[in-house]
């Protein structure tokens, strides 16, 4: 994917920004319990776990671990054009806070489930940044 | 435990025909597939006071993903309701049927008139199959993805294909499952698509047509993917106190799986390999005395074949990780196997009509009104199966019925 390809951006708002935007600052931000430190992705305004109400942006690593992926043949959407890497990461910080992102800079035989990679970001316009991850070695 | 579905009889099966890019109204399809039902269930539209769907009129999808609501339907039929249901947050496509079993148990209803339709072939048109949010402003500069979609559709995961690869290359992954495993799925779907006539692919597929075809998302091939259709299947679920009113004994529901104990979401959800499929086969088995081995047709949603493997394992059929190699040989899911499964050919051979066509299918063999495809457990030329077990959903939507013939 050495070109960009056309991308659907996200609808962003003052929920899902801290996210979308952090790229912007370098930065992959999820919400966090500001009692227990547990992470909240998707943006929800109380902890899942405590049930605290009090959350807020903060920045991780940006590190990650694969947990599956799949390499995408087909055109779905016109002008994002196959294939491309599809994966699952889970971030280091909590590894049940997930994302579906691209795997990029990567060949296809050298994915690994359980490899480590990290967060690239990529511009896309109207202050969107697109979390993708490479391969951390 | 009071299990209420048992107060539900399925009394009345629908479907209208069905083809790729038949350019009908899709209401129309809807039609033929809600009256059919109305009659072999011996009613009359009088009689309907109850109406359900999935996934309802107003729903954001690939094109053609809904081909009528509850509003379509219960105007042009000019229904006088006491309840009605649609939409789709639900667990699976059988949510709606499994809500039309409790409307009636709970006296909400007496005779629930349920169906779903998709005319995705005709909206889809010759081009390449379409993603998700690529109908309505989908795919348009100005096209936003809100909602959980926002999380996919800006990396190109723009379809269950790749979310559903993703859960297949999870289960390779940690139990060794391959392609050529997963192959039988769709060999079997075919190889009992050539037995009926309604279905859409019959000709007969080999391990090497399916290895050399093209990729879709890894470990997905084209024939791991069901095939787009118009059609509308539609059921009539009636409370058991109506039997008499009714032309068929009725296939007794015996219980029902809808639960959802894990994260609603496509990437969230603790077990990629299980997907909510788990959750909704364990409940099912909770509601019951009858077991796995007791169940003599399984028709099981096969929108990707990996789903059908996955509800293999979630229903108890074989243990978790094992459905590759419970599939390997073909035989045990063959019409003569200890599971026959997706007897008409599932959504991979007899054409994508969601969810719906499994529960329409699981009546047809327990009535024994299956021709060709019947399955005649013990091999006896007249014996007829008594238990069936109808599934549909993938991903965090998943709903069961187990069914009985008494």
């Amino acid at each position: 994917m050495s070109d960009k390809p056309f991308r659907i951006l996200p609808a962003v708002n003052e929920e899902n920004e801290h996210f979308w935007k952090g790229g912007a600052d370098g930065e992959l931000r999820f919400l966090r319990c500001s009692a227990c430190s547990t992470y909240v992705h998707p943006p929800a305004p109380v902890c899942p776990q405590c049930l605290g109400r009090e959350v807020a942006a903060e920045a991780v690593s940006g590190r990650a671990t694969l947990v599956t992926y799949t390499v995408n043949h087909h055109p779905w959407i016109p002008g994002f054009d196959p294939p491309y890497i599809v994966a699952i990461v889970a971030i280091d910080e909590q590894d049940d806070v997930r994302l579906t992102t691209n795997l990029v800079d990567c060949e296809e035989a050298d994915v690994r489930i359980g490899m480590a990679v990290k967060v690239r970001f990529e511009d896309v316009g109207d202050g969107v940044f697109l979390p993708l991850f490479e391969p951390a070695g | 435990m009071e299990v209420l579905e048992r107060k539900a009889l399925v009394s009345g099966i629908g479907q209208s025909r069905i083809g790729k890019r038949l350019n009908v109204d899709p209401l129309a399809l809807t039609i033929d597939a809600c009256l059919e039902a109305i009659e072999d269930a011996g009613l009359t539209r009088d009689d309907i006071d109850g109406l359900s769907t999935y996934p309802g009129g107003m729903v954001p999808g690939a094109p053609g993903f809904t081909g009528a609501g509850c509003t379509d339907v219960q105007d042009a039929l000019r229904l006088e309701l006491d309840w009605f249901s649609g939409g789709p947050e639900q667990p699976g496509q059988l949510g709606s049927v499994i809500n039309a079993c409790m409307a009636v148990a709970t006296g909400m209803a007496k005779h629930v008139l349920c169906f779903r339709t998709v005319w995705e072939s005709t909206a889809q048109g010759g081009g390449p199959r379409k993603g998700i949010g690529m109908s309505g402003g989908g795919g348009g500069k100005g096209f936003r993805a809100f909602g959980p979609m926002q999380w996919t559709l800006p990396f190109g995961a723009a379809s269950a294909a790749c979310w559903i690869a993703m859960f297949a290359q999870r289960h390779f992954h940690e139990y060794g499952t391959t392609r050529e495993q997963l192959a039988q799925i769709a060999i079997n779907n075919r190889r009992n698509a050539g037995l009926n006539p309604n279905a859409i692919y019959r000709d007969p597929m080999t391990l090497d047509d399916y290895l050399s075809v093209r990729m879709i998302s890894s470990p997905l091939c084209l024939y791991d993917c069901d095939v787009p259709v118009d059609g509308s299947t539609a059921f009539v679920i009636s409370h058991v106190d109506t039997a008499a009113d009714l032309r068929n004994p009725g296939i007794r529901v015996e219980a029902t799986g809808t639960a959802l104990r894990g994260r609603p979401s496509w990437d969230q959800f603790d077990d990629l390999s299980t997907m909510a499929l788990r959750d909704a086969g364990a409940m099912l088995w909770e509601r019951t005395d009858l077991k796995p081995a007791d169940v003599e047709v399984a028709e099981l949603y096969d929108g990707f074949s990996f789903i059908a493997l996955a509800w293999l394992e979630a229903l108890g059929f074989c243990r978790r990780g094992e459905g590759g190699a419970f599939i390997e040989s073909g035989s045990r899911i063959a019409l003569d196997g200890e599971v026959p499964l997706n007897t008409h050919g599932g959504q991979l051979s007899a054409g994508r009509l969601h969810g719906y066509g499994f529960l329409h299918e699981a009546v047809l063999q327990l009535r024994g009104e299956g021709e060709a495809r019947q399955v005649r457990p013990g091999g006896a030329p007249d014996a007829v199966p008594e238990v069936a077990v109808a599934a549909a959903g993938g991903g965090p939507l998943g709903g069961c019925m187990l069914l009985v013939h008494d």
